[in-house]
């Protein structure tokens, strides 16, 4: 317990720290991106890594997030912090409604009810014209503001959405770790065996669902304040799966390994552009052989890994004498 | 000697000089462009035209004696890459301006970036949104829906036909045009009497067009990019429409008579001067670049140049003229952009104004009609 407490103390100083050396320079911005898909993939993880419940339509609740936000700023000249709020408690209340029902469903079919939330949401967002602006998006949304302190320079905003991330990472390292999460892991393994023990399963992934879609709509409501603007293509059905690929990549039930994949999908592409027209390629060849090579993803692979070299390493040193 | 060992200081202290003036910094470009998902049929051509361009300027000497550099990278048609990359272009890169990005969605993303920097960016999408209202630092190429809408209304007009069926897509292109064809209609006595939308992956459009028949319009107009449109002209022919049907300018390229076949026969749509480049009388303005980009283009690809290829090929050459007026900082380039006057490019003839950012008048469309899988154009 206390080495789960010095590891998220280091991390958090890291996080601090990082903005310093890079002076406010375009890497500031990629890493607010990585902030937000962070805890997008931590959600997730959340529900898929813990609780065993698969969902495809992450982007939607991302979107309704940013949406809710976007509208009732702009339209309805909301107060952005009241709007948050507001909109984190509506999606609590929906997420909640959607869940009975849907996470009655298992496997492959609770990935096609979720994906149909996704694709219906995202159609939403682009018929709405009067209210969403449609294809063409939603411009004109404010910067986030407390008093004077207006956040809009990449800094301002790196500290704004990294507090919101830092908060939720605890959030979800103490959740894991108490009754409730030993519970969620107790269904993902067996979710008869679970009910029989006592734990309401129908219950509390329902509960755990609301939790990564309000994580998820705050994180939105975020994003939409950073860009100051949105379009419905960037909370789509490819949004969701790129969510899911964090997860993977990150590592299946770990909290660190959520925001390990986020940083890593984010920043690769960046990475990749020395390649050119042969970027995706690289993309491509890069995710396949982590997932062949690292199937617990990069929290278990990256000490795997290392593990490899060192007692080579010995082993040639013993050789030798 | 003494002389001697003069003057070859002298020499070699010129020659440095020289050297010096040779390898003055490149001025340095940045581009954002779709070039992969959705919107790579405008990306694709767009960052094609860029870099041909600016290789020729380079090939001729450069911009007063100095190179180009530019830096292009693919925003993928995401808002939220482009803002990523936009950021990337003015911090890390430092540009003294940006052409692109493709589409209206990407553009608007980048505007806050752009005007915040104080980076001139020249857009290549069409979206009215974008100049409108004016933007200190924002300018744009591609001709306003308004301008197409406006063409085709006005042969409607003229053929005195007022009921109208609109069909759009439901993408960013598809809604501005249909705001557009709304708005304008009035002004025009025309009347919609049936207006829908579509999908951009739908493959089957007979519902809509059978409900247009009801409507007995005088004319369908269909809003879209490829591949929809194709779809709805062979609908159109299975289903023995004998209405006239207008197509948008967002199709206005020989993929379109490849993907629709014999149902293109007889369509007509409002295009950019490239298409019919050779047609044009030789009073036409624009004659001159429009042969050039098309030559050059068919030399460097061996494809034929669009109209895509050229709102890119506009943009950086009014940048080469702001660069030669207005020095090489981002403000004076922005100030030289803005005092463009009567710059015939391919999209059409540009003057830029403190109060227009687009530039373009109604002018920059012709109306062509697809005749023996080639466009002629309409009188």
């Amino acid at each position: 317990m206390r080495s789960d407490r010095i590891k998220f103390i280091v991390f958090a100083l890291v996080v601090l720290l990082l903005p310093l050396p890079l002076s406010g320079g375009y890497l500031t911005n990629v890493l607010i991106f990585v902030g937000i898909n962070g805890v997008l993939a931590l959600g997730l993880n959340l529900l898929l890594g813990y609780a065993g419940q698969i969902s495809l339509g992450q982007a939607a609740f991302f979107g309704l997030g940013a949406y809710g936000s976007g509208v009732l700023t702009t339209q309805f000249g909301f107060n952005p912090w009241v709007a948050m709020v507001v909109v984190a408690l509506s999606v609590a209340v929906f997420a909640f409604a959607l869940g009975f029902p849907v996470l009655r469903l298992k496997g492959h079919y609770l990935a096609m009810a979720t994906l149909g939330v996704g694709v219906i949401a995202n159609i939403a967002f682009n018929e709405t014209v009067d209210l969403t602006g449609g294809p063409s998006g939603l411009s004109g949304i404010p910067n986030l503001a407390i008093g004077t302190l207006t956040f809009d320079s990449d800094l301002k905003n790196y500290y704004l959405v990294w507090c919101f991330a830092l908060g939720m990472i605890l959030l979800s390292l103490n959740l894991v770790n108490s009754r409730f999460g030993r519970a969620l892991r107790a269904i993902h393994d067996s979710e008869v065996a679970a009910r029989v023990m006592g734990v309401n399963a129908r219950l509390m992934k329902v509960q755990v669902f609301t939790l990564s879609a309000v994580m998820s709509a705050i994180m939105g409501s975020l994003y939409c304040h950073v860009m100051t603007f949105i379009s419905p293509t960037s909370f789509g059905f490819s949004f969701s799966v790129e969510i899911l690929t964090m997860v993977v990549i990150g590592g299946l039930g770990s909290v660190y390994g959520s925001i390990l994949g986020a940083l890593l999908l984010t920043l690769l592409p960046e990475m990749l552009r020395t390649f050119q027209d042969y970027d995706i390629i690289v993309y491509g060849l890069l995710l396949v052989t982590m997932t062949i090579y690292m199937p617990g993803g990069l929290v278990e692979g990256i000490p795997a890994l290392f593990r490899l070299i060192m007692p080579t390493k010995k082993g040639t040193e013993v050789g030798n004498a | 000697m003494k002389k001697l060992v003069s003057t070859a200081f002298a020499s070699l202290a010129l020659f440095c000089m020289s050297t010096a003036a040779l390898a003055a910094p490149p001025i340095k470009i940045g581009a954002l462009f779709a070039v992969t998902g959705p919107a790579s049929f405008l990306g694709e051509p767009e960052r094609n035209t860029a870099q041909m361009v600016v290789d020729e300027i380079n090939k001729a000497g450069g911009v007063k004696g100095r190179k180009l550099e530019l830096i292009t990278y693919d925003t993928g048609g995401d808002a939220t890459k482009a803002v990523q990359l936009a950021n990337k272009l003015v911090k890390n890169d430092q540009v003294v301006a940006i052409i692109g990005p493709s589409t209206t969605g990407d553009t608007m993303a980048v505007i806050p970036v752009v005007e915040k920097a104080q980076v001139p960016l020249i857009s290549c999408s069409a979206g009215i949104k974008i100049t409108e209202p004016v933007k200190k630092w924002v300018f744009k190429t591609a001709q306003n829906d308004t301008l197409a809408v406006a063409r085709i209304y006005e042969q409607l007009k003229k053929e005195k036909k007022s009921k109208v069926a609109i069909l759009t897509v439901s993408d960013s292109f598809g809604s501005s045009g249909r705001e557009q064809l709304k708005a304008l209609a009035k002004h025009f006595g025309i009347q919609i009497v049936s207006d829908d939308t579509y999908g951009p992956k739908d493959t089957d459009m007979t519902p809509q067009l059978t409900k247009i028949k009801s409507a007995k319009p005088d004319a369908i107009i269909c809003w879209g990019t490829n591949p929809g449109p194709a779809v709805i002209a062979r609908n159109a022919k299975q289903l023995g429409l004998a209405i006239p049907l207008y197509m948008s300018h967002g199709v206005s390229s020989k993929k379109f008579i490849e993907l629709a076949g014999d149902a293109a026969e007889g369509i007509r749509l409002p295009s950019g001067k490239v298409l019919v480049a050779d047609l044009l009388p030789k009073s036409d303005k624009q004659k001159g670049s429009l042969l050039a980009f098309i030559k050059d283009y068919q030399n460097h690809y061996r494809a034929e140049g669009d109209h895509f290829g050229g709102h890119a090929w506009d943009a950086m050459m009014l940048l080469k003229g702001a660069i030669e007026r207005g020095g090489d900082t981002p403000a004076g380039i922005r100030n030289a952009l803005e005092a463009t006057r009567n710059f015939a490019g391919i999209g059409g003839v540009f003057s830029y104004s403190a109060k227009d950012h687009a530039g373009l008048t109604k002018d920059a469309f012709t109306l062509v009609e697809v005749r023996k899988k080639d466009w002629v154009l309409v009188k």
